[in-house]
Formats: C-alpha cells, structure tokens, sequence
C-alpha cells in the first residue's frame, strides 16, 4: 500500500496571502475599535472617582494629578454605602431561594410527567417572558401596600422571583428532559415516590442548572431599578441601583463624587461576572438556541 | 436536506412515556410556582386592565367607571403618541443596526483571530452593569463638556461637539448607542452560541468547491443562523417596547419629553396619581408586546415551515 498524503500541503499565492493579512488587520481594527468604545467608558468612571470635581470639569481625559482618594474613602466610610450593598445582597439572595425550589418543582413535573393540561401551564409560564414589571406596577404596587410589604425586601423579592419563574422555567425544562426514562421507571420500580426522585435524582444531576438559574436571578434582582424605586420607600431600605440613581440626582453637581459611587457599585457586579461567566452566557444562550 | 427547526429531538418525546402521577402529586409539585406567579403576575395584570376602565387616583373607591375612555385618551394624547413613536424608533435601530452589528461581531469572533475569549468577556461586560450605571456614567460623558466633548475639542474636531442629552433632535439617537452599548453583547452571545452549532463540514465543503466567504456566508451560514437570529431579533423588538430603566436614569424622557418611551410615560402617570389612565398605558403595552409576539410567531414559525418543504 502507497502512504498517500491526505491534505495536499497548502499553497498560497502571494497575493491571496497579502489578501488575508489585510482581511485580519481590518478584523483586529474592528474589534479594537469595539474595544475602546467599552473599555474607555468605564475607566473614566473609575479614574473620574480619583479626581477632584475641579480636576473632572477642566480636563476629564488624561489622569487625574494630582490622584485624591476622598471621593472612595468618604462613601466607602458611610454607613449608607454598605447598607445598601446589603440590602441588595439579601434581596437577590431571598429571589434566588425562592425562584429555585418554585421554578424547578414546576418545571420538574412538567418534563417528567404526563398529565392533562401540562402544556397549557407551560404556555401560561412562557407568555410570562412577555410581561414586563412595568404592566404590572400599578395593581403590584396596591397588592405590596395592602399586605405591608412596602419598603420590605419581601416587597421586591416576591414580585422579581415570580417574574424571574417563566425563563427558570424555559431553561431547566429541556434539561431535566434530556435526563435518561430508564432513570426514573428503574426509581418508580423501586418504590421511589416522586418527591424523593426529585430530591435525591434530579436535583443532584441538575447542579448546573440550579447554578446558572440561581447566577441570573442573582443578577437580575442586583440590577433591578424599577420596582425597588416604587417599592422601597424608605430610604435606609434602599438598593444599591437605587442608591446611585439618588446620588447623581442629589450631588448632581459633584461630578466626580457621583463617578466614584458609580464605580463601587460596579464593582460587586463585575466580580461576580468575573467568577459566574460560563453560568450568565451558559444561562443565556441556553434559553435562546436551544428552545 | 432538512432545515433546522427550533424544537429539540427531546421536546418531541411521547407523552406515553413518560411516567404518571395523581393530579394532586402533579398540584403540590406546581403550587408554589402557580402561587407566586398568580398573585405577584396574573393578579396585578388583570388588575391593570380593570383599573385602566376606571377613573381613579388609587386611593379612593374604585367607582367612577369610564369605559374606554382612557384608551382614548391616550389615543389622542400628543404625550403618548410621542413616546410610542420613541419606542417605535428605537425598535427600527434595533433591529437594522444593534442585531447587525451584533451579528458581525459574532462573526468576528468566531473568526480565527487571537483573543477570542478574552474579547468575548468585555464584549459581554456592559451587559452584566446595571441600567443605572450605565446611564449614570453615559450621562457623565455625554454632558455638555463633558468627556466627549472635550476629547472632540482635544483632537481638533470643536465642530462636532453637541448637546448630546440635551437637543431635542439628538437625544434619542444618543439614548439609542448608549442602550447598543448595554446590549449588542447579549445578542452576540446568543448569535455566537448558534454559529457554533453550526456543522463545520458545510463551510469546508463549499470553501473546496470555491466560495468565496460572502457566498459562504449568505448562502450556508445566514439561513441556518436563521432561527437564532428570530430569538435575537425577537427578544430586541420586546425589549424596545417595554423600554424604562435606562431612559429613566439617563434623560427621565427629557428634554420635553423628547426621550420619552411608553413606559416612562406610564410612570409619569402614576407619580400624578392618575392610576387609571398609566394603567390603560400599561395593558397598552402589553397589549402591542403580545401582537408582536404573536405575529412574529406565526410569520417565522412559517418560514421554518416553508424551509422543510410543508408549506407552500
């Protein structure tokens, strides 16, 4: 037998190379580009903390000389800041509890089970994605104020876990699916009811769902705006959106001091970013090419 | 060849096999999730649509029945009829230039070019920051000499510098790249996840038989892309119709209202206490979101349709 060369070594011409590089660069430069236009935004924001707000109105470009630390040390010394990062920590992880258990149990007997009317919840769970909080905000607002739930993070957590249920729901559905029959009949015969198969199997095999559910949610409710602003009256109750949105109303005139808020509150979202990267895109795109 | 079409071989597994249980095993396992969206999403809802045929200021009984009247006082409110066409606007931009523009940089990044996962991450970054960040800091650069207008000054161009936020004719353009910067990542990583679905044997094939890579693109990888880029595209008509927090943040609708969406529009409403009138806007808007749906549905379910053959 003959050893034929499977792949014919490539052979270029000159003018096909020069074609390509330049095909490259033009990516590289676009991709450059892209880069600036988010990378500058937020450094200023970081940068324009370290200035003082006569140093940011004269000259916003270069960096800040000389540095001046106060506007961070004054906010990170305030008892509002981190009362606000608290307050916006239990409220997503109060959603998160509660959209987990609510959103897998659902969307478990929905995959798992055979039973009249089961599309019909789901449809009625998917038309949910339609929903913005903004249609429900008036009847929301007079159900929270009538059971005392105004300026309670219960307030914000029960509302944003409830609409935070349709797309948990989308993306654990195929999921639990995809978990072998065999899996579950060989449970059934062994006398496993269906609360403890889904305590003791499926939850297990689903870890990586849960996580990416519980990341979204998390982030979610850390970036929600408009129902804790109607809901959290109280100002010691306040989330940290909310805090920056009454900051650069307040001391719209000190440029810099909004800058350096601005930036602190940045910063827990993108660490969190930082470490639940592969769970938000993995969330994400689940929900959108796989369905 | 069969075209792809969005339903996952699991989805289509027989009902038979699936295993059975009591209505009432089948109730326990849903009551939370039906418990909390029917009080805190089905409830508010069809309150919204009662109210909005009321008169009523939220405080008083609810007895000053009005009929349509709110719906047409919307109608003919100069107000409301500016802000839906805001939303309108910023719709068309979506979908003609953030959806393009996404789509090319997933292209880009699926490209073999250095950095691909690194770039991918602070693509994606804007859209992990809050709306309220992202309009803060936007709203810094974008003040009349602020960080733009001095950087056009630094480099020479002092004729291109503007009021970004605050010319009535320039507002919403510049709302619309500061929501682009917010968002074109989210859509590229959806688009990015479908291109990566996508078999690789196609593109080598007709790279063999001479394609050049518009050809490849436009005749392999566009329509199989296909029903990725309806989600896109579908999630980014949604999202111009039911637009608030960063507006709100950034402009409050201003200046006279010409940043003004629906939504901002129906909270202006509310802080006036006219709870009848911001909620007939409300079932509005999601009275327009669900015919969008709807009909967006039934036009690309069609053409999926039309691709295996069954149709026309």
């Amino acid at each position: 037998m003959v050893d034929l060369p499977l792949d014919p070594p490539a052979v270029e011409s000159p003018s096909l190379r020069r074609r390509k590089w330049v095909g490259h660069g033009a990516l590289y430069l676009v991709a450059f580009f892209v880069l600036c236009a988010i990378i500058i935004p937020l450094t200023f924001s970081v940068l324009g903390g370290f200035r003082t707000n006569q140093q940011l109105v004269q000259d916003p470009v270069g960096f800040p000389n000389p540095w001046t630390g106060s506007n961070y040390t004054s906010i990170l010394q305030s008892g509002e800041f981190w009362r606000q990062v608290v307050n916006s920590t239990v409220i997503a992880l109060l959603s998160a509890a509660m959209v987990l258990p609510a959103a897998s149990m659902a969307a478990f007997v929905i995959a798992r089970y055979s039973f009249r009317g089961r599309e019909l919840f789901y449809g009625l769970f998917t038309l949910g994605l339609l929903f913005p909080v903004a249609v429900a905000i008036l009847p929301l607002f007079i159900v929270l104020r009538q059971v005392g739930l105004l300026s309670n993070p219960l307030g914000v957590a029960l509302p944003q876990a409830a609409f935070g249920l349709p797309i948990a729901i989308i993306i654990m559905r195929p999921f639990f699916r995809a978990i072998p029959q065999e899996l579950q009949d060989a449970a059934a015969i062994d006398g496993c009811t269906p609360l403890r198969f889904y305590w003791s199997v499926m939850l297990p095999l689903s870890r990586p769902v849960l996580s990416t559910i519980a990341v979204i949610t998390i982030v979610g409710s850390w970036n929600a705006f408009f129902l804790p602003l109607l809901v959290l009256i109280d100002p010691d109750k306040a989330t940290l959106p909310i805090g920056v949105n009454n900051v650069s109303t307040q001391f719209s005139t000190d440029f810099a001091l909004v800058l350096a808020y601005t930036t602190l509150a940045m910063v827990p979202a993108l660490i969190f970013y930082a470490i639940a990267e592969r769970q938000i895109i993995g969330g994400l795109t689940a929900g959108a090419v796989k369905e | 060849m069969r075209a792809p079409t969005t339903t996952t071989p699991a989805a289509r597994q027989p009902a038979s096999r699936l295993g059975r249980v009591p209505k009432t095993t089948v109730l326990l396992f849903m009551l939370p999730a039906l418990t909390l969206y029917g009080v805190f999403v089905i409830y508010p809802i069809i309150q919204s649509l009662r109210y909005s045929f009321y008169d009523w200021n939220g405080l008083e009984p609810l007895d000053n029945f009005v009929g349509l009247d709110n719906f047409r006082r919307a109608w003919s409110d100069q107000l409301f009829r500016d802000a839906l066409s805001h939303n309108v606007i910023i719709l068309v931009l979506s979908v003609f230039l953030q959806v393009p523009f996404a789509l090319g940089l997933a292209l880009l990044l699926n490209s073999r070019i250095h950095g691909r996962a690194i770039l991918r991450t602070l693509f994606f970054a804007p859209y992990v920051l809050s709306e309220v960040v992202t309009g803060v800091v936007w709203r810094q650069i974008l003040r009349p000499d602020g960080l733009l207008d001095q950087g056009l000054d630094a480099v020479g161009a002092t004729g291109l510098t503007h009021e970004w936020l605050a010319d009535p004719e320039l507002v919403l353009y510049s709302l619309f790249f500061i929501i682009s910067w917010k968002y074109f990542g989210f859509h590229m990583v959806i688009i990015l996840a479908g291109l990566q679905q996508l078999p690789r044997e196609l593109h080598e094939a007709a790279s063999i038989d001479g394609a050049s890579s518009w050809q490849s693109f436009r005749y392999i990888t566009l329509p199989l892309l296909g029903p990725t880029l309806r989600v896109s595209l579908f999630l980014s008509i949604i999202g111009a119709l039911q637009l608030f927090d960063l507006v709100w943040v950034t402009t409050k609708g201003g200046p006279i209202g010409a940043s003004s969406t629906m939504a901002t529009f129906l909270y202006d409403q509310f802080r006036k206490g006219l709870f009848g009138y911001a909620s007939a806007v409300s079932i509005v808007i999601f009275g327009l979101s669900l015919v969008v749906a709807l009909f967006y549905q039934r036009v690309a379910l069609r053409r999926d349709l039309e691709g295996t053959g069954l149709v026309g």
